[in-house]
């Protein structure tokens, strides 16, 4: 077997050239399929972190997965509103610890805005009970302050102080739809979390309020502009709904008796959804998309032993004098055999090390890169069962493979004898 | 004399049935005996010496290699049978491109045991003792790549693999008929002194009867081989 394994290695070294076009090919192969793997594990431990410490999220009734998206995603929108008394109410319920109201609507250049209080800079946590860190500067304070998300800052450029036009509605900024008789001022700079607070731009929930004077109808009230800074700051800027509120509970233990009872409040109706279940069903609507991509790299995988196998197939005429020869010198039909099976073997086997070695020295390298700008953590996933696995299933395949071209030339030594075919 | 190291009785051989390539009532291969097996091409020598090898098996009658009946045996007996005592040099390309001139020469020691165990010192070094018996001394012609040889030169490589391990029989196929004149004789003596040293038998087979004065004895296949079809 040894002496065999010998030959292969030195056969195989004597195609250098397209052995190392067919072992990059695999190799390729094993490192896409590892990296869709590895996206895919982080994405879901990501989407599964998206949100920590929140025990409930109350929003108006609709799908479970719509108001998770909409008030953590910031996807899509709310279908209606909760009164403030609603809010009021709900917040001073003994089993509730702490409700952080939110407010929908309004946008800056493509990034959501959403109006709060300081307290969601506490009580929202992501990761494992991660909190919101700045990174820069401090939570709103004045009423035109404005608390952005690292991407936001990143994409815009932006800085402490630099001024912000928020737009009504999720559109961009044209002359007449905008807020822009009420500039901001960025007063904080939040740390990265790989979740959609990055993509948020956060300001107060009077802030909202204020923006809106003037808009009562829907639209922009020709006068909206007369109404100065001052005025507007003397008003009572007490927000008259919100669009969701998340809430941490006294006791955990009580999370099903609340959700049953806001579900069923008497008032105006409502909806609560456990963020955490709501996250699990809304990931087996990717998990779709992410079993296609995965099969997908399993087929190029499977190109990519197909490849050693038509490398050795085309070579197979132009070695049936060295069949012969090997023949000759006392080689028997299973020999000629494990050869060609193992030359199959070996390239499938060092093509796929040579993919794991690839795409742990890409996430290596890349890995904190991707972790801070897509908020998928790709490090920490080194190296696993899953390459172990790959690693031998990509071997086995390539040596089943190999068993083709290697059942061909057995026949055939046993055919040609000791005549030598040109 | 001693016992032949082959014995064949009554053998025949056909590709497609009812029309025998070999029938041969008998033909032996002393131990030690350098024979010239005269045949021109197409009066199947080569299936004869596929029959001798045991690649390929007899249709009728009785094979013996050094007492062994080959038709009796498994294939894979007879594969054992050739790599411990069978030399084999072809009419060319006689090299395995991918490895040196070293590793061609002890190619047979990988499938044989027994002719590895029969070799004092190193197998490079026997190697090296056989290359230098047929005239390759040259260290820097060693190192090239065997397709980089001549013709001449790789079917020296060839006889010393064929020599190695002192295997009992060594057959040539027409392992001349691609050198020019000069270069041909001083390999047949080269081969034959060798095989002589080594006390090995040699089955020469080639179609040019001008071949027949560096051998004991000569056998002309059409005087034996009654089948006399074309193959």
């Amino acid at each position: 077997m040894s002496a065999i394994l010998s030959l292969a290695w030195k056969s195989l070294m004597n195609r250098k050239g397209s052995v190392l076009l067919t072992l990059l090919a695999v190799a390729l192969s094993v490192a896409l399929f590892l990296g869709v793997d590895k996206a895919r594990t982080g994405a879901r431990e990501g989407f599964g972190n998206t949100i920590s410490g929140t025990e409930l999220i109350v929003g108006a009734p609709t799908g479970s997965v719509n108001l998770l998206l909409y008030s953590v995603f910031r996807m899509g929108s709310a279908t209606a509103e909760i009164s403030w008394p609603t809010y009021q109410q709900i917040a001073n319920r003994p089993d509730v610890d702490w409700a952080v109201p939110i407010s929908l609507g309004d946008s800056h250049r493509g990034f959501r805005v959403m109006g709060t209080t300081t307290e969601y800079f506490d009580h929202y946590k992501y990761g494992r009970q991660q909190d919101l860190t700045l990174a820069e500067g401090a939570r709103f304070d004045d009423l035109f302050d404005a608390v952005i998300g690292a991407d936001v800052a990143r994409e815009l450029g932006y800085d402490i102080g630099s001024p912000m036009i928020l737009s009504h509605g999720l559109g961009q900024a044209d002359f007449g739809s905008g807020h822009d008789n009420r500039p901001f001022r960025v007063s904080g700079i939040l740390a990265p979390t790989g979740t959609p607070v990055d993509q948020t731009v956060h300001v107060s929930l009077e802030a909202i309020t204020a923006i809106h004077v003037g808009w009562e109808t829907g639209a922009k009230n020709p006068l909206a502009d007369t109404i100065s800074e001052e005025t507007i700051r003397s008003f009572d800027l007490t927000p008259k709904t919100v669009t969701a509120i998340f809430l941490g509970l006294e006791r955990k233990g009580t999370i099903l008796t609340t959700r049953r009872e806001i579900n069923t409040n008497r008032g105006e109706p409502l909806m609560a959804i456990i963020p955490s279940q709501a996250l699990a069903e809304l990931w087996s609507v990717t998990a779709i998309a992410e079993r296609a991509l995965l099969a997908v790299s399993i087929f190029v995988i499977a190109v990519g032993v197909v490849s050693i196998l038509t490398s050795i197939l085309t070579s197979l005429n132009e070695r049936r004098r060295e069949m012969s020869i090997l023949r000759a010198v006392g080689a028997r039909p299973g020999h000629i055999f494990t050869l060609l099976v193992l030359e199959a073997g070996l390239v499938g086997f060092l093509g796929a090390l040579v993919g794991i070695i690839l795409i742990h020295a890409l996430l290596l390298v890349a890995g904190p890169m991707v972790a801070e700008r897509f908020g998928i953590s790709l490090i920490g996933t080194g190296l696993g069962l899953t390459d172990l696995y790959t690693l031998l299933a990509v071997t086995g395949a390539a040596l089943l493979a190999g068993a083709i071209p290697a059942w061909m030339a057995f026949r055939r030594s046993l055919a040609d004898g000791l005549s030598i075919r040109v | 004399m001693t016992d032949p190291v082959v014995s064949i009785s009554d053998l025949r051989f056909a590709w497609a049935p009812g029309r025998d390539v070999l029938d041969i009532e008998s033909f032996t291969l002393n131990a030690g005996e350098r024979l010239f097996l005269r045949g021109a091409s197409g009066t199947g020598k080569s299936t004869l010496l596929g029959i001798v090898a045991g690649v390929l098996e007899a249709g009728a009658g009785s094979v013996q290699i050094l007492g062994h009946e080959l038709t009796t045996l498994k294939p894979a007996a007879r594969d054992r049978l050739r790599a411990d005592h069978l030399g084999v040099i072809f009419q060319m390309f006689n090299l395995v491109p991918y490895l040196s001139v070293i590793g061609n020469v002890t190619l047979p020691l990988r499938f044989s045991p027994k002719r590895r165990a029969a070799i004092d010192g190193t197998e490079e070094n026997e190697a090296r003792r056989l290359l230098a018996r047929l005239g390759l001394t040259d260290e820097s012609l060693l190192s090239r790549r065997v397709s980089d040889l001549s013709v001449g030169q790789q079917q020296r490589v060839a006889a010393a693999r064929a020599l190695i391990g002192g295997p009992e029989i060594v057959i040539a196929d027409e392992p001349t008929s691609a050198l020019d004149a000069h270069v041909r004789d001083q390999f047949i003596s080269l081969l034959s002194e060798e095989a002589q040293r080594t006390g090995a038998a040699l089955l020469f087979v080639s179609h040019d009867a001008g071949l027949a004065d560096h051998f004991d004895r000569a056998v002309d296949l059409s005087d034996i081989n009654r089948a006399g079809v074309n193959a």
